[in-house]
């Protein structure tokens, strides 16, 4: 048994903590025992494959599900902004950018813009929000949560729906965000690349914590290297390694890598 | 004008002002069938409350609920799917009307009544009872609106939020038995969802945000009770489904506005 948690060297209280947490969908064990925890200022990544059970480990940390056994504590007070996985944007339901974000946490047109502006939106407030696209969306759903001044993000894939080009942007908002308000994030992500760039610490969900720890160290354990295969350990190893000198140098925007996935999608609509 | 129309119209005046904001959330939730699952309860309340000698709105109220909350726990079985359990239960309990009915040899019902609504037999009593729940809806939903909002919205993100997801879901029921309980004097059972549904899907392309489609709804209610009425004495037809008729004349003129929003997308 080598899979013991490298433990965080900053000692202080989580802001939310999951131990020993387990949930079965009727027969079907969904979450087994697992344990993660967000210290304030750290960006914690969970990675795995579909149905390894992150989003429902997401819901379980937020409350909305309760698990079957094992416990959840928040530091009392916690404020928590979400942003839930593929919102649902239904014309239906009429909607400006604006009556979203302020619903539940009222706040004036200026202080509005000046999240939009945070986050790096355009001046969409009068905009339907069912027309604006994946990108801007996924902006508008962090301009909301930034509104009500969190102490923990929650961000269920975030780069879902978001053109390939600004998803680096994205996740560099996010660090950035992490780094101004000094939040703890909690992030559940498809993209590797990108998740390995920037996170602090990674948690490979498969059902139970396979492993967790820097995104150095989990790319070599060998449970990582089953599930998600060798090549992409190699290649994800290459590509730190890679991204770490081109940071330093020169600043490069991080697209041809080799191995990027689903670069094909085009830019988003023009303005 | 005669009393018994100024009547009529107070009833349809105040079953519209509960049922146009309800109905927005009926749109949104596309709770329609729901809804009309509701409705074929109206049947056994107005039987029970004969038999009871309770008040028939507060009886189809009560019965309503009850239904509702079944369909809200036996939603969470898997064995059949949500669409066929409202199909069984409705029919069901419209069944179960129908035989407490056939039961009262004493009391003849006027059923024709219930089912099509009998809006110019409103009375005072009626009246009281239909601008009191009226009243009552529209306070509750002016109470809860943005936790209502956000449950129509995303109810993972409401209950991240701390939104209290289940009590207003039972809010919402609860504010739908009692719109169906008035509505049902006014149009009755079977075209009671077309006073919820119909105004706010009306509404829906002359407004940008929620608050002025709750408004909008109401008011092409309010206008389609009163065109209703008029029409009905004008040409003596019943008022019921000419208010519905209006509703929804309303509704296919507004399928010419453009979508809002949508120019400014092409610019």
């Amino acid at each position: 048994m080598t899979g013991a948690p490298s433990h965080d060297p900053s000692e202080a209280a989580p802001l939310v903590e999951a131990r020993g947490v387990s949930l079965r969908f009727g027969r079907r064990s969904v979450l087994d025992s697992v344990d993660i925890a967000v210290r304030a200022g750290e960006i914690v990544t969970l990675v795995g494959l579909n149905g390894a059970g992150k989003s429902t480990l997401i819901r379980v940390i937020l409350g909305i599900v309760e698990p079957d056994s094992g416990e959840v504590l928040q530091r009392p007070g916690l404020r928590i902004g979400y942003v839930p996985q593929h919102m649902q944007r239904d014309p239906v339901l009429p909607m400006t950018v604006e009556r979203f974000m302020t619903l539940g946490s009222p706040a004036p047109r200026g202080t509005l813009q000046r999240v939009l502006d945070e986050v790096g939106a355009d001046p969409i407030l009068g905009h339907p929000l069912a027309e604006i696209s994946g990108g801007e969306m996924q902006r508008v759903m962090l301009a909301r949560a930034l509104l009500r001044e969190p102490q923990l993000l929650v961000l269920d894939e975030p780069l879902a729906g978001v053109d390939v080009t600004s998803q680096s942007d994205l996740y560099r908002l996010i660090a950035d965000i992490r780094d101004r308000r000094g939040c703890g994030v909690l992030l559940v992500s498809h993209d590797l690349h990108l998740v390995m760039a920037a996170t602090d610490a990674v948690v490979c969900l498969n059902r139970h914590v396979c492993c967790t720890g820097r995104p150095q160290t989990v790319l070599r354990h060998p449970e990582f290297i089953s599930l998600f295969g060798p090549h992409l350990s190699e290649t994800l190893a290459v590509y730190q390694h890679a991204h770490d000198h081109r940071h330093d140098a020169l600043g490069e925007p991080l697209s041809n890598e080799a191995g990027s996935p689903e670069r094909s999608r085009p830019a988003g609509r023009h303005r | 004008m005669e009393d018994f129309v100024l009547r009529a119209l107070g009833g349809g005046i105040g079953a519209a002002l509960a049922a146009g904001p309800v109905g927005c959330f009926v749109v949104w939730r596309r709770m329609a069938y729901f809804g009309t699952a509701l409705a074929h309860a109206v049947l056994l309340g107005v039987a029970l409350g004969f038999m009871l000698e309770i008040e028939p709105i507060v009886a189809v109220f009560a019965i309503c609920l009850l239904l509702a909350v079944c369909l809200l726990l036996l939603e969470r079985q898997r064995v059949v799917s949500v669409d066929a359990l409202l199909g069984v239960l409705a029919h069901a309990v419209f069944a179960a009307g129908l035989v407490v009915v056939a039961f009262m040899e004493r009391v003849r019902v006027d059923l024709i009544g219930y089912l099509f609504g009998d809006i110019l037999s409103v009375g005072v009593g009626d009246l009281w009872l239909i601008f009191g729940t009226a009243a009552a809806v529209t306070a509750a939903l002016a109470w809860q609106w943005s936790n209502l909002l956000a449950v129509a919205l995303n109810q993972d993100l409401a209950a991240a939020e701390g939104v209290p997801v289940e009590r207003i879901r039972f809010l919402f029921l609860f504010l739908l038995a009692a719109v169906i309980a008035v509505g049902m004097k006014i149009v009755g059972m079977l075209l009671v969802v077309a006073l919820v549904i119909v105004p706010a899907a009306a509404a829906r392309r002359m407004v940008a945000t929620p608050e002025q489609m709750a408004v909008a709804s109401t008011a092409i209610g309010i206008a389609s009770v009163a065109a209703g009425l008029f029409a009905s004495l004008l040409w003596d037809i019943p008022a019921g489904p000419a208010i519905v008729l209006v509703a929804s004349g309303i509704f296919a003129a507004s399928l010419s506005i453009p979508v809002r929003g949508r120019s400014r997308r092409e610019g």
